[in-house]
């Protein structure tokens, strides 16, 4: 029997001891990761955390889709070196990179180790008589670049200032005339030190980062956190509560995806969808603003379930805004999909195969473009999602125009499913107390945000407070998959495979 | 007396209407998306600003890059003085120009191209070699079309032929090769201006330019000039187009002055139609489009062999 099958399970929002977690070998550690992912297991997070007196413990949430199941591993990393795993294991890669970042760890044998996020180290001084860290961590961005050298190649570097108002990432190319050999995405530039932050919460200001972990995913993030905190706790929400969460994780997925499929219009100069999309998109928004006044959802949601209610005129108004909005993003989207000229802008542009995106691990829209079934609110389900199924939109082509069809898909499942939970609310309280947490114990939450999946990890200590709080955002598993869509693109259509990724560089950076 | 008028009022529309067409293009597009745009004459207010503005000039930059946008200015400027905008012959015309009138066009995108090299600039470097590759395709498709009304004039000065295009009978042979060179002109036109479906003048995503990424470096009065320069080879390009489609008649001056107005308004409108209803092309199928506009000029000129 395989090792993994022997760790630990898991359900998305729940908690277990710590004890149970077994203490693996590295060797048995890194064998359990190699035969779950052969066996079809996706890596959802991969952190090191020190104990008290500073020995540095791994973990690893593995996720079973097929079978809704998670395993958790742990293993001692007695000193600071890890064999890298990523030539066995493609998915890890960057946990590996963060891994030597963020916890010192000489991770021997990575094809690519470089710094991730150029972030100091979370945990300055691992062992007891370690020096503290010397030196200064590098600046964002400066370091070497994948190079191809000939005489017909030459380089193009964009950002990280951008001309559009977008958030700072820097793109290196390495071309032969329009042709793509090569593209190397630097990011980091948004460190702000959140998971640092949050280390020995929850306290009053916890909530708060994990809101502005990424803007657009506030819901996304924020249910997350309150799970892991809700899990921790034992803490039982209110049907009302659980669905009016889950209204409002629609209603951010709805404003996103009509939102990427105007600016997806707006990249290739198609311009009449661009703006009623981006008109639309405000509309959505603004049904966000209705549940609590902030039209990215900020406040809403908080542990034990939500901070506002929705009142009978409220319902109402919200029915009949997503009816029009509805009928009018019909409309715009149609013509898209009725233009032969977009079509031929989205068809065969930065194709992912679905051996690549199983490969690289990817989540979310991006994922299921690629004909591959990952939802976590399918395979993972947490919250109203256990009771109330939302089918998974799937496209196998993989390619820009597979990214945007799936958001025209799920813009259409959201708005069924919002219109149906909002007709039939449950009746009761929004709120309930959330106790203490428990101490000693991991808990894991698993989101489907509407760009993937949001995984929370947390590790308490013995009083109950935060050792180790893990974010992994979508964005992290995907930015490689774009990297690799552009391989033998052409350079100008790179604007458009970023776009149809629409992913997160704050959600990145952390 | 008549001359002199014809002359002034061509010189006085040459220098002044430009800008009016892309605000029209822009005013077509807001309408077919459904927004109020911005005003008409935006683009006077926004070249009187540039015009006011302080110039940066990157320092690995040498004379050529001053010098781009007044040569732009200048060679599209003579160019369009041989174009004739009303039913006059037009203030510049001597038998041979149309080389002329092909090549002052090539000088300022000579000079453009040269100046984004000058910066050094990677993304202004794509966009010089993707705009000399799309004008290998575009120069043949307007030397067929001027072929096609050389055939049909006898005559090798542009503000002839183009005149006496329109005195060709609707529904001869001859009628169908001007209707084939119109086509063949306005895909031409798309190209030249930069617009959709081969570039789009609005974007800002620099991967994707052509010509905006050239001027990407010029600020203040130098990228008015650019502005200008572009907006003034519309005017030209698309009176010439005018002329190859509507017959213009040297008899009813005043009418026919209207005429041509109204045209320019009309393919403003036209192009910005065009590109409210279809996406850009792929890069890579621009050449595609820009040989199909040769196909066209050229069996445009077979029929009348």
């Amino acid at each position: 029997m395989s090792i993994y099958r022997q760790l630990p399970m898991l359900i998305a929002g729940r908690a277990i001891k710590r004890q149970s977690i077994p203490n693996l070998s590295v060797e048995e550690f890194q064998q359990a990761i190699v035969e779950s992912v052969e066996a079809g297991c996706r890596v959802v997070s991969l952190f090191g955390s020190p104990d008290a007196g500073g020995t540095l413990h791994l973990y690893v949430v593995l996720a079973d889709d097929s079978e809704s199941r998670l395993y958790v591993g742990s293993a001692t990393l007695t000193n600071r070196e890890y064999p890298s795993l990523t030539l066995r294991c493609t998915q890890v890669h960057l946990f590996e990179r963060e891994l030597a970042e963020q916890c010192q760890v000489q991770v021997t044998g990575h094809p690519w180790l470089k710094p991730v996020r150029f972030q100091p180290p979370l945990f300055p001084r691992l062992e007891p008589g370690a020096g503290a860290v010397s030196g200064v961590n590098p600046l964002p961005g400066v370091m070497d670049f994948y190079a191809v050298s000939g005489q017909e190649v030459h380089e193009v570097a964009v950002g990280p200032v951008h001309a559009g108002v977008i958030e700072p990432g820097h793109f290196r190319f390495q071309c032969h005339g329009e042709r793509v050999f090569h593209l190397e995405i630097s990011l980091g530039y948004q460190h702000r030190g959140v998971e640092q932050a949050i280390l020995k919460g929850p306290d009053k200001r916890s909530i708060h980062y994990a809101q502005t972990l990424c803007g657009d995913t506030t819901i996304g993030h924020t249910t997350a956190y309150c799970q892991v905190i809700e899990g921790l706790a034992k803490c039982q929400k209110t049907a009302r509560a659980q669905t009016i969460r889950a209204i409002a994780l629609e209603l951010e997925r709805l404003a996103n995806h009509v939102g990427d499929l105007g600016a997806l219009s707006g990249d290739v100069g198609f311009l009449s969808t661009a703006s009623h999309c981006g008109r639309l998109r405000g509309e959505f928004l603004n049904m966000t603003a209705t549940l609590c006044g902030s039209r990215f959802g900020r406040g809403l949601i908080c542990p034990g379930g939500v901070r506002f209610d929705l009142d009978a005129a409220a319902v109402e108004s919200l029915l009949a805004r997503l009816d029009i909005s509805g009928r009018q993003t019909r409309q715009a989207v149609k013509l898209l999909w009725n233009s032969s000229s977009v079509m031929a802008r989205f068809e065969e542009i930065g194709v992912v195969s679905t051996a690549l995106a199983v490969e690289l691990g990817l989540v979310g829209p991006a994922a299921r473009a690629c004909g591959l079934a990952r939802d976590a609110r399918h395979d993972h389900p947490s919250g109203l999602f256990r009771f109330m199924h939302i089918p998974v939109s799937v496209w196998d082509s993989g390619d820009v125009f597979a990214r945007a069809y799936i958001r025209w898909l799920e813009i259409q499942r959201s708005l069924d499913f919002i219109q149906t939970q909002l007709r039939s609310l449950p009746a009761g309280a929004i709120n309930s107390a959330v106790g203490n947490l428990a101490p000693d114990h991991l808990a894991v939450a698993m989101v489907e945000g509407w760009r993937g999946e949001v995984c929370h990890v947390a590790l308490t200590n013995a009083s109950g407070r935060f050792e180790r709080y893990k974010v992994t955002d979508p964005s992290f598993h995907n930015w490689a998959g774009l990297a690799m869509a552009l391989r033998g693109a052409e350079i100008s259509d790179f604007p458009l495979c970023n776009k149809s990724f629409s992913l997160s560089y704050c959600g990145h950076d952390l | 007396m008549k001359t002199l008028i014809a002359i002034s009022l061509q010189v006085v529309l040459l220098a002044l209407l430009p800008p009016l067409l892309l605000g029209i293009i822009n005013k077509t597009k807001a309408w077919f998306a459904g927004r109020r745009g911005w005003p008409v004459l935006q683009v006077y207010y926004d070249l009187l600003r540039l015009m006011k503005k302080n110039v940066v000039i990157s320092s690995t930059t040498t004379w050529v890059f001053l010098a781009a946008p007044l040569v732009s200015v200048i060679s599209v400027l003579l160019a369009g003085l041989m174009v004739p905008l009303g039913p006059m012959a037009a203030p510049i015309h001597f038998t041979g120009d149309l080389i002329m009138f092909a090549y002052l066009l090539a000088l300022g995108r000579f000079f453009t191209t040269l100046a984004a090299l000058d910066t050094g600039s990677s993304f202004e470097g794509m966009g010089a070699a993707r705009e000399v590759t799309f004008a290998c395709f575009s120069e043949p498709a307007l030397f067929l079309v001027l072929l096609v009304l050389v055939k049909l004039s006898d005559t090798l000065s542009l503000s002839a032929m183009l005149l006496s295009a329109s005195h060709v009978r609707i529904g001869s042979t001859a009628s169908a090769a001007l209707v084939m060179a119109a086509v063949s002109l306005f895909v031409v036109l798309l190209a030249e201006t930069s617009r959709i479906p081969i570039d789009d003048p609005n974007t800002h995503l620099e991967l994707t330019m052509i010509h905006e990424v050239m001027v990407l470096d010029n600020s203040g009065p130098l990228l008015g000039a650019q502005i200008y320069a572009s907006s003034v080879k519309l005017l030209i390009l698309a009176a010439f187009l005018l002329h190859v489609v509507l017959p213009l008649d040297p008899a009813l001056v005043g009418r026919d002055w209207g005429i041509m107005l109204a045209g320019l308004v009309a393919v403003a409108v036209i192009i910005g139609a065009v590109e409210s209803l279809m996406a850009r092309l792929q890069l890579r199928f621009v050449p595609t489009l820009l040989v199909a506009a040769c196909l066209f000029s050229g069996f445009g000129f077979l029929l009348i062999l």
